[in-house]
């Protein structure tokens, strides 16, 4: 019953650090939009629970600050073996785990560590498997089951890792959020006490942030962790309000009460643009929203169809109208901020004459009549499918395309997509790895065409997949590149997709926050921030 | 009184099987399960589905998840949420003191300004304060929540910057729950500092919350004290020739107040109803924030058990106005 002053700084948090002694701890206050389920990034899907969970964990290998490179994290290297098959990790010495109240570590993270955090998600019998739920939904959807063959400790700083198959990604992989690394030595201590549950309540980690307190659904703190093996964050403590709406979180950033606002109304943009006090900064999300035309089905089988409509309609317009400055026309399958991203590509234009000229040759002078398939709720890569699916039915009324407009509820709607029901349909995806097969492979491979599978427009071009598998295999980035940029051409020749947009995200800070950097994946993340006191 | 108290707890149980009921089917009605609604475009194999949606529970029949669901609550059981894994009952007790400080002090909010308006608009019938009394609590009773209170939030808090925005308590201060009531959580931690920064943050919130019950009590004041004004006791106390004043506060307020003190009762059901959007608003970590995220995740456990427990405490408060009602006027219980 006693109050715990976290550092002279939360004061400062209050009346927003200008009036501070210049030695005062620096405390960033981050309005955050929701409450985590939990804080462990294994068991979540949402970048909601990634936010809280990332101070606190590292992974073996990490994503570089605002970027999609993978640098090292709890380990320093790693080699790959000639067939591709076997990824040994020399693990960092010296890497410190936090305390809390219950636990004090008496070892560094180690080989131990690392077996522990893996088996928790893959191994069914493992005791903490069942713990928050135990989905794992991350781990699963990157196929993990299949590919990993084992796991094994060479010695107390060393890992190998041998898949069952080869699988360029995979290092990308372990860089995304279900891969962290939890103590087992923790794990082992809350067992002897009967509350396993803990471990996903108050996190261990080896991370940049120590978690502090959880006051449910209201505040998040965490402080900066000493002896941090990357080095102590400029910060001193970091701190989630969470605020849900978004017109409060602007009211609350103007009002200095926090230092970073995500998720801002489209229609403060303008408002937001003009205030000096505020920093908007905006990225590229690593998504695409497209629509896709199901080639199993007439006419979409006839690639001059799929031709015509990609210059039927009037994709700038609609981007600007639906998007509202928050998104930019696409021309590729993958955003351009991920690598291999072919910028010789030219779009198709819009020109509704021409678009008629090629229906006609494929027989169809007057048109057809189609159904239009649009999300009834809003995504991170399409925020009004409705108005969007409005709007190109329009501009297909005019080349004579009679289009219905057909809409399910959200879980429903995806797996009819997913069977392939619709003739034409909407849907998007936002990057998992930064890799480009999670884009190429996942949404336009054969293996996804299957009825299920998330390929819908169930396109499966053989030149395409060969390409996309044989990058799958090499595991020099350079040669992958080149493959990738060659799938893009035959992409848009082949024109599966109309590709529609990638979303803008933006992002409010108050001017004295320094060197924030918007993440590609949509995560936010504040080691190696600063605040201008 | 004994039989009058039984006979209003015997309604009470079916009311409590309804609601049991009806919140169990109708967050199933809405489209989309727990496991769908989490995973989103990239959906998930039917197989693992199938694992998932057993582990759950959900793959049984509804009826049997039904009696599972009421077998549990006549126990005390409420479960376990489907999302945080921690059971519903402890995650609602975390968060319920919040909820009800912020309507106590809206109810307070609304007695204090609406009983005073309304006495005076009654005794002054006709006058410009009544038309305006009148007219300022139809607005009120008919403004959003939402608006209304984003609009003070732009105005005190951002224009004046006299409030803050959102929050309970300023970030300066981290004060152990003890009771979860953050008024007397502060008091009794002897933080002065702390316990005005929580008054502090209460004051929008509790305007906004108050609002539609202090139209209601207001309307209902004038209401009440223009009848009971009319009738012949207060001419003849008027006619002995007692003091205007103690007129109306002795003679018309104590008759007058009877069908007042009901419709404070009948207000928590409008309150915790209203705190819902109040708390997504203000940021204040309540149960009715919490519902609404268990909406959104289909977090079917914690949303029954939610609903059940803020109509449980409905039902509550309003058998005790009936019980008190009784109490006060005999004519009532002798007549059921």
């Amino acid at each position: 019953m006693k109050r715990i002053l976290l550092g002279a700084g939360l004061g400062v948090a209050a009346t927003l650090a200008l009036a501070a002694p210049a030695q005062a701890a620096k405390t960033l206050v981050y309005c955050s939009e929701g409450s985590p389920e939990n804080f462990n990034p294994m068991v979540n899907t949402t970048g909601t629970s990634f936010d809280v969970s990332l101070p606190v964990y590292n992974n073996l290998v990490q994503f570089e600050r605002g970027g999609t490179k993978v640098v090292p994290g709890l380990a320093e290297t790693w080699d790959v073996s000639e067939d591709g098959l076997t990824y040994t990790f020399h693990l960092r010495k010296g890497a410190k785990w936090h305390s809390n109240n219950d636990f004090k570590p008496t070892r560094d993270a180690n080989a131990d560590d690392v077996l522990w955090s893996f088996n928790r998600q893959w191994k069914k019998d493992h005791p903490f498997h069942k713990v928050s739920g135990g989905a794992y939904d991350y781990f699963n959807d990157m196929a993990m089951p299949d590919l990993l063959k084992s796991i094994e400790k060479v010695d107390d700083y060393t890992v190998k890792f041998t898949l069952n198959k080869v699988e360029a990604p995979f290092i990308a992989n372990l860089a995304m959020p279900f891969a962290a690394i939890q103590s087992a030595e923790y794990a082992d201590s809350l067992q002897k006490k009967n509350q396993i549950d803990k471990i996903d309540q108050a996190p261990i980690g080896t991370g940049p942030f120590q978690f502090v307190a959880y006051q449910k659904d209201a505040v998040i703190r965490y402080k900066a962790f000493e002896p941090y093996w990357g080095g102590k964050a400029p910060l001193d403590n970091l701190v989630f309000a969470i605020t849900p709406d978004a017109a409060v979180r602007y009211a609350k950033l103007k009002a200095g009460e926090c230092h970073i606002v995500p998720y801002p109304n489209p229609a403060d943009l303008e408002a937001m643009k003009k205030d000096t006090a505020i920093n908007l900064m905006e990225q590229e999300g690593l998504n695409v929203g497209y629509l896709s035309f199901n080639v199993t089905k007439k006419p979409f089988d006839d690639v001059r169809v799929r031709r015509a409509l990609n210059m039927a309609i009037d994709k700038k317009a609609v981007v600007d109208a639906v998007y509202q400055g928050a998104g930019v026309p696409a021309k590729n399958p993958i955003p351009p901020t991920m690598w291999s991203y072919n910028k010789e590509i030219e779009d198709y234009p819009y020109d509704p004459e021409r678009a008629k000229k090629l229906l006609a040759e494929a027989g169809f002078p007057d048109g057809f009549e189609t159904d239009l398939w649009a999300m009834p709720v809003q995504r991170p890569y399409n925020p009004n499918a409705k108005r969007m699916a409005e709007m190109m039915q329009a501009d297909l009324a005019k080349v004579g395309i009679k289009a219905k407009v057909v809409q399910y509820e959200w879980g429903e709607y995806r797996k009819r997509l997913q069977a392939g029901e619709h003739q034409m349909g909407m849907l998007g995806w936002t990057g998992d790895n930064g890799d480009p097969d999670n884009f190429l492979h996942v949404l336009l491979g054969c293996e996804a065409a299957r009825p299920g599978g998330s390929n819908i427009a169930k396109w499966c071009y053989k030149e395409f997949d060969d390409l996309v598998l044989q990058a799958k295999r090499t595991t020099d980035i350079a040669a992958r590149t080149k493959l990738y940029e060659q799938a893009q051409v035959i992409f848009k020749e082949e024109a599966p997709w109309l590709t529609v947009a990638h979303s803008v995200v933006h992002m409010a800070l108050s001017k004295n926050v320094v060197d924030y950097k918007m993440d590609p994946f949509g995560i936010h993340r504040f080691y190696g921030v600063d605040l201008k006191q | 009184m004994l039989r009058f108290i039984l006979t209003r707890v015997s309604l009470v149980i079916p009311t409590f099987l309804g609601v049991t009921f009806l919140t169990f089917l109708l967050i199933r009605l809405v489209p989309g399960d727990p496991i769908e609604v989490r995973v989103g475009e990239r959906g998930i194999p039917p197989e693992r589905l199938l694992e998932l949606r057993h582990e759950l529970g959900l793959d049984r029949p509804l009826w049997q998840q039904f009696l599972d669901y009421i077998g549990g609550v006549l126990q005390g059981d409420l479960g376990v949420s489907l999302v945080t894994r921690n059971s519903v009952f402890s995650e609602f007790v975390t968060l319920f003191p919040a909820t009800l400080e912020l309507a106590a002090l809206a109810m307070l909010f609304a007695t204090v300004v609406g009983l005073p308006a309304g006495i005076i608009a009654a005794v002054r019938r006709g006058s410009v304060f009544d038309h305006g009394v009148m007219g300022i609590s139809l607005t009120g009773y008919s403004m959003p929540i939402f608006w209304w209170g984003l609009l003070l939030i732009l105005f005190f808090s951002v224009g004046l910057g006299w409030t803050p925005v959102s929050g309970r308590l300023d970030l300066l201060y981290y004060v152990e729950p003890v009771t979860g009531f953050m008024l007397i959580d502060t008091l009794m931690a002897g933080e002065y500092g702390a316990f005005w920064s929580a008054l502090h943050h209460l004051i929008l919130p509790m305007i906004v919350l108050g609002t539609v019950p202090l139209a209601v009590v207001a309307r209902m004041t004038r209401s009440a004290m223009l009848e009971v004004l009319g009738e012949d006791y207060i001419r003849t106390a008027k006619a002995k020739g007692l003091a205007g004043k103690r007129v109306i506060g002795l003679h018309a307020l104590r008759n007058a107040l009877i069908p007042v003190v009901t419709v404070i009762g009948l207000q928590v059901g409008t309150l915790l109803g209203g705190a819902i959007l109040t708390e997504t608003i203000f940021s204040w970590p309540g149960v009715g924030k919490w519902l609404i995220e268990s909406i959104n995740r289909r977090d079917y456990p914690a949303l029954q058990g939610g609903v059940l427990l803020i109509a449980t405490t409905v039902m509550t408060v309003n058998l005790l106005v009936d019980v008190l009602y009784g109490v006060l006027n005999p004519r009532i219980r002798h007549s059921r």
